[in-house]
C-alpha cells in the first residue's frame, strides 16, 4: 500500500479517537448538565452534582475543539463542506455550547434563586442540543447531504435545515443522548452520594436501556438502507479531486464492509456489550466500571458507523460522485506526516495529564464542601 | 457564484466575533503570567498576603477566561461555517497551526485551569505553583499557534498551489512556522496582553487605594502590575517597530494605507502625522507632515523610498495581466486533468494566480477581461485607507500614552508617593479600558489592511466565503448580536461585583460608592 494511503487511514483512525474522546469526555458532562435538574432537587444537591465535573468540564470540552480543529488540518474538505453544508445546526451548536462555560462559571456567583434558575435551563440546552447535533450528524452521513461542487471545488448545499431532521437522524441523535445521559448519571455516581446517587442511579437504568434500543433499531434500519459504493476513480493514495470519481446507491451498500471483513461485527457487539454490561454494573453499584463500560459502549457504536461508511466520509446525495471520501479530501502527504508526528507525542501526553487532573480530584462531593469553598462552582 | 453582499456580511460577522473574543483573550494571556509571578512570591517566601493576592486575581481571571473560552469556540468552527472555499483552499496548510494549538497549548490550559481553582486544597504549594505555570504557558503557546495561523494569511509562506488537488499545499512546516512575520506578531501580541493585564490589576488597585480599602493587597499588586506592565509596554513597541519592518516588504498595500500613502515619492519621505485620507479622490486631506520620518521608521534609513498606491496599483495591473492565464488554465485542468498544455501554461504564469482571481469577480470567463474589469479590480487592491490609517495613529498614541503613564508609574511607587497623587490614582482606573481599545484597534490594522486578500496575494477576499444565502447571514448575525450583547452585559457585571466586594467576600465591606461600577456600566454600553 502506499504510504500516503496509509497515512489517510491512520488519520482517519485518529479522528476516530478523537470523536470517541469528544463523545467519552465532552458527553458526560452534557449528560451532567442535561440531568441536572432532575438529580438535584435543590441548590445544594445541584451544586454538588455540577462540582463533580467542575474541575474538569473544561479540558474535557477541548475535544470538541481538537475534534474541529484536526478535521481542518487533516480532512480540509470535509471541514469546509460539513461545516458550511450544516449553518443553522452548527450555529445552534455553537450557541448551545458556548453557554456550557458561562453557566458554569457563573450561575453560583450570585446567590439569587432566579439568576440560577437561568443558568441550570441554560445548562441543560446546552447538554441536550450538542449531543442530538452530534449524533444526528453522522445519521445524515447514511443518508447522503446534497452538495456539489464548481470546478475549483467551491461548495454549494442544496438542503434545507429541516431536511437534516429525517426520521433516522433523530435516531441517531436520540442514541447520542441516551449514551450521554448514561455517561452523565453514571459521573453523578462516582461523585456522589445518597439522594442525587439514586436519582442518577435511575437514569443509567433509562439511559442504558433506551441506547440499547436504539442502537439495535439503527441496526436493522442501516440493513435494508441504500448504501454508496465507489465504483470508479483515482485508487487510494493517489491525490486527487471529488471531480475525478464514479459513484452509485446500492440498497444495504452499507453493511458490505461487514460482509467482506466479518471480524468487523465485532464493533456492534462492542456496543451492545458495552451497554448491556454497563447497566448491570450501575445496578450493582459498580459505577467506575460502569463508567468504562459506557466509554467502551461509544468505541463500539462510533466504530459501527466509520466501518459502515470507510471510505465515505460526507456522502453526497444530490450529486453522488462529488461524495467525500477519505482517499479525495484528505489533506497532502507533508501536512498527514507532520500532524501525526505532534499527534503522537501529544494525545498519550493529554490523556496522562487529563488522569493525573481527575486522580487529584478523587472522592466524593459533598454539599458542605461545595458550601465551604468559595472557588467552588 | 459567490453573493457579494454574503461576502460583507461574513466579514462583518467575523471582524464582529473575532473583535468580541478578543476583549478577553490579551487579559488571559497577561494575568495569567502575573497570577504566576504572584503566587511564586507566595511559594518562595511564605508570605499568606500573596496567596490571598493571587486568589482575588484569579477569581477576576476566571469571571474573563470564561467568556474567552466560550467566544473561542465560535472561531474554531466560523472558518468552516463562513469561509467555506478558504478553508478547503488553504486548509492543508492552516488547518495544521490550529490543531497543533488544541493538542499542544488549549488542552493543556483548560486542563490545569481546572487544577488551579479547584485544587488549593489538594495540591502542596509547588505543585499548584507548577499548575498555575502551565495555564499562563498553555494560553501563551495557544496565541503563538493562533498567529502563525494568522501569519499564514498576512505572509504566506512555506506553501504552493498544487493543480491536481485544486489547492494550496504545505512545501514547508519549518518555513510556515518559522515565518518573520509569524515571530514579530507573536511576541508583540502577547506582550501586549500582559500590558493589558498590568493595567487592569493597577487600575483596580489604584480604586481600592482611593477608598482605603484592602490597602495591603492593593499596594503590593499595584507595585508588581506596574513593573510589569513599564516593561511589556517598552517591548511592545520596540516588536511593533520590528512588524512594521517585517511587514512592510511582505504587505505594501497594508503599509501604504496606514501612512496614507498614495504617490510613491524622493527619499527621504515626510510621516503624515495627521491626514484625511480619500479613497474617492486617491489624496489626503489636510495632511500634516514630519519631514524624513517616514523612510526612517519603515526602511531604518533616510535613503529608503516607500511604493505609494500609484506604483501598488500599476503593479497590480500588471500582476493581474500576467495571473490571468494561470486561471484559464486552471479552468482547462479542472475539465482535463493533467492537460499538459494547461499545465505548462499554469506553471508559467502561477506565481500571479491569486491576481488572476481579483479579476474574476468581474469577468467569471478571465479570458475575456476587458481592459476596464481589469482596471476596477487593480483599484481593488487597495484596501480601505482611512480606517487602517486612523486605526494605526489610536494603536500608537495609546501605546505611548501607556508608556508615560507607567514610567510615571514606576517613579512614583518608587518614592512611596503614589498614594498621596489621587489625582494619579484616579487616572489609573480611568487608564483600564486604554489597552483593550489599544488591542483592538491593532486588529483592524492588521485585519482591514490585508484586504482585499484572505490570503496576501494568494486568494481574494470576494471568492472565500461559503455561499449562503443573506437571509442566513442576517439569522447566524442576529442570533451572535443578541447572544453576545447579554455576554458582556452579565459579564461586566459580575465582574464590577467581584470587584466591589473585594477579596474578604464579606458583603458589610461593601462600599456605597459605585463610581467604579457606573464606569463599567458606561463601557460595557458604549
Amino acid at each position: 500500500m502506499e504510504l500516503y494511503a496509509v497515512l489517510q487511514c491512520t488519520w482517519w483512525l485518529l479522528l476516530g479517537v478523537l470523536l470517541l474522546g469528544l463523545a467519552v469526555m465532552v458527553g458526560m458532562d452534557m449528560g451532567v448538565g442535561a440531568i441536572l435538574r432532575y438529580v438535584g432537587r435543590t441548590d445544594a444537591e445541584r451544586r454538588v452534582a455540577l462540582n463533580i465535573v467542575g474541575p474538569h468540564w473544561d479540558g474535557n470540552q477541548v475535544w470538541f475543539v481538537l475534534g474541529g480543529g484536526a478535521v481542518f488540518a487533516a480532512f480540509p474538505l470535509i471541514y469546509a463542506t460539513a461545516f458550511s453544508g450544516f449553518y443553522v445546526v452548527m450555529l445552534l451548536l455553537l450557541w448551545s455550547m458556548i453557554l456550557r462555560p458561562l453557566g458554569f462559571e457563573y450561575r453560583s456567583k450570585l446567590p439569587s434563586a432566579a439568576w440560577r434558575n437561568v443558568w441550570d435551563w441554560a445548562l441543560l440546552v446546552s447538554g441536550l442540543v450538542p449531543m442530538v447535533v452530534f449524533g444526528a450528524a453522522i445519521g445524515n452521513l447514511f443518508h447522503g447531504v446534497p452538495f456539489h461542487f464548481s470546478w475549483n471545488l467551491t461548495s454549494t448545499y442544496t438542503g434545507s435545515f429541516l431536511g437534516l431532521f429525517n426520521p433516522f437522524a433523530i435516531l441517531c441523535g436520540l442514541l447520542s443522548l441516551s449514551l450521554s445521559v448514561f455517561m452523565g448519571a453514571v459521573t453523578v455516581m462516582n461523585g456522589a452520594t445518597d439522594a442525587i446517587y439514586e436519582r442518577a442511579r435511575t437514569l443509567v437504568r433509562v439511559g442504558a436501556t433506551l441506547a440499547i434500543v436504539l442502537f439495535a433499531v439503527g441496526g436493522f434500519w442501516i440493513h435494508g438502507m441504500t448504501g454508496y459504493v465507489r465504483v470508479a476513480g483515482p485508487g487510494a493514495g493517489v491525490a486527487q479531486t471529488p471531480l475525478q470519481q464514479q459513484v452509485i446507491l446500492d440498497a444495504g451498500a452499507w453493511l458490505a464492509n461487514f460482509h467482506a471483513h466479518p471480524l468487523l461485527w465485532a464493533l456492534p457487539v462492542l456496543g451492545f456489550a458495552g451497554m448491556l454490561l454497563g447497566l448491570a454494573a450501575a445496578g450493582a453499584r459498580r459505577s467506575h466500571l460502569a463508567w468504562w463500560l459506557g466509554a467502551l459502549a461509544w468505541l463500539g457504536v462510533l466504530g459501527t458507523a466509520g466501518v459502515a461508511l470507510f471510505p465515505f466520509l460526507l456522502p453526497s446525495s444530490s450529486v453522488p460522485a462529488q461524495s467525500l471520501t477519505v482517499w479525495n479530501a484528505s489533506s497532502s502527504r507533508l501536512t498527514l506526516t507532520w500532524m501525526l508526528g505532534f499527534a503522537a507525542v501529544f494525545v498519550p501526553l493529554i490523556l496522562w495529564y487529563t488522569s493525573w487532573a481527575f486522580y487529584v480530584m478523587r472522592g466524593k462531593v459533598s454539599a458542605a464542601a461545595v458550601e465551604a469553598d468559595e472557588h467552588a462552582y | 457564484m459567490h453573493d457579494l453582499h454574503v461576502v460583507d456580511l461574513s466579514r462583518l460577522q467575523f471582524a464582529l466575533t473575532a473583535l468580541y473574543h478578543y476583549l478577553f483573550v490579551p487579559l488571559t494571556l497577561g494575568l495569567s503570567f502575573l497570577l504566576a509571578a504572584m503566587e511564586t512570591v507566595y511559594v518562595t517566601t511564605g508570605k499568606e498576603i500573596y496567596k490571598r493576592i493571587t486568589q482575588f486575581w484569579s477569581k477576576l481571571f476566571l469571571i474573563n477566561f470564561a467568556l474567552g473560552v466560550a467566544t473561542g469556540l465560535t472561531m474554531e468552527f466560523e472558518f468552516g461555517t463562513n469561509w467555506s472555499f478558504y478553508s478547503s483552499f488553504v486548509g492543508d496548510i492552516f488547518g495544521a497551526p490550529l490543531a497543533i494549538e488544541g493538542l499542544m497549548a488549549f488542552f493543556m490550559e483548560a486542563t490545569f485551569v481546572g487544577l488551579m481553582t479547584f485544587g488549593w486544597t489538594r495540591l502542596r504549594p509547588g505543585q499548584h505553583l507548577a499548575v498555575t505555570y502551565l495555564v499562563a504557558l498553555g494560553s501563551n503557546l495557544s496565541a503563538l499557534w493562533i498567529l502563525i495561523a494568522n501569519s499564514f494569511m498576512q505572509m504566506p509562506h512555506g506553501a504552493h498551489f498544487n493543480p491536481t488537488t485544486m489547492r494550496m499545499e504545505l512545501s514547508s512546516f519549518t518555513d510556515l512556522i518559522f515565518s518573520p512575520d509569524a515571530q514579530a506578531k507573536f511576541v508583540h501580541t502577547s506582550i501586549a496582553g500582559y500590558v493589558t493585564a498590568a493595567v487592569f490589576v493597577a487600575g483596580i488597585s489604584a480604586w481600592y487605594l482611593l477608598k482605603r480599602r484592602h490597602v495591603d493587597l492593593a499596594r503590593r499588586s499595584f507595585r508588581m502590575a506596574v513593573l510589569f506592565g513599564v516593561l511589556a509596554t517598552a517591548g511592545v513597541i520596540t516588536l511593533g517597530d520590528a512588524l512594521g519592518f517585517v511587514g512592510a516588504q511582505a504587505q505594501p498595500t497594508k503599509l501604504a494605507a496606514m501612512e496614507g500613502l498614495w504617490k510613491t515619492e524622493q527619499a527621504p519621505m515626510p510621516f503624515n502625522l495627521v491626514a484625511f485620507p480619500s479613497q474617492q479622490e486617491q489624496a489626503n486631506h489636510g495632511a500634516f507632515q514630519v519631514p524624513y520620518v517616514l523612510s526612517l521608521l519603515v526602511t531604518h534609513s533616510l535613503t529608503g523610498s516607500v511604493p505609494g498606491f500609484d506604483q501598488l496599483e500599476r503593479e497590480a495591473t500588471t500582476r493581474i495581466r500576467d495571473g490571468i492565464p494561470a486561471v484559464a488554465a486552471l479552468q482547462t485542468l479542472s475539465a482535463r486533468p493533467g492537460d499538459a498544455d494547461a499545465l505548462a501554461q499554469f506553471r508559467a504564469h502561477q506565481k500571479d494566480l491569486g491576481y488572476g482571481f481579483l479579476v474574476q469577480r468581474y469577468a467569471p470567463d478571465v479570458s475575456k477581461a476587458t481592459g476596464a474589469q481589469i482596471a476596477t479590480a487593480a483599484r481593488d487592491a487597495i484596501p480601505q485607507v482611512a480606517p487602517v490609517f486612523w486605526s494605526f495613529r489610536v494603536m500608537v498614541v495609546l501605546g505611548l500614552a501607556m508608556l508615560a503613564y507607567f514610567v510615571l508609574a514606576v517613579i512614583y511607587t518608587m518614592r512611596n508617593r503614589v498614594e498621596r497623587k489621587r489625582w494619579f490614582l484616579k487616572l489609573a482606573v480611568w487608564m483600564i479600558p486604554v489597552p483593550f481599545l489599544a488591542n483592538e484597534a491593532g486588529w483592524l490594522v492588521a485585519e482591514v489592511g490585508r484586504q482585499p486578500w484572505t490570503v496576501y496575494g494568494v486568494l481574494p477576499t470576494w471568492m472565500s466565503a461559503s455561499t449562503h444565502g443573506v437571509g442566513y447571514m442576517v439569522f447566524s448575525l442576529a442570533g451572535f448580536a443578541t447572544l453576545y450583547t447579554t455576554f458582556i452585559v452579565v459579564e461586566m457585571y459580575l465582574m464590577v461585583r467581584a470587584i466591589r466586594r473585594g477579596p474578604d467576600d464579606h458583603a458589610d465591606t461593601v462600599p456605597n460608592d459605585t463610581l467604579l461600577a457606573d464606569r463599567m456600566a458606561g463601557y460595557a454600553e458604549g
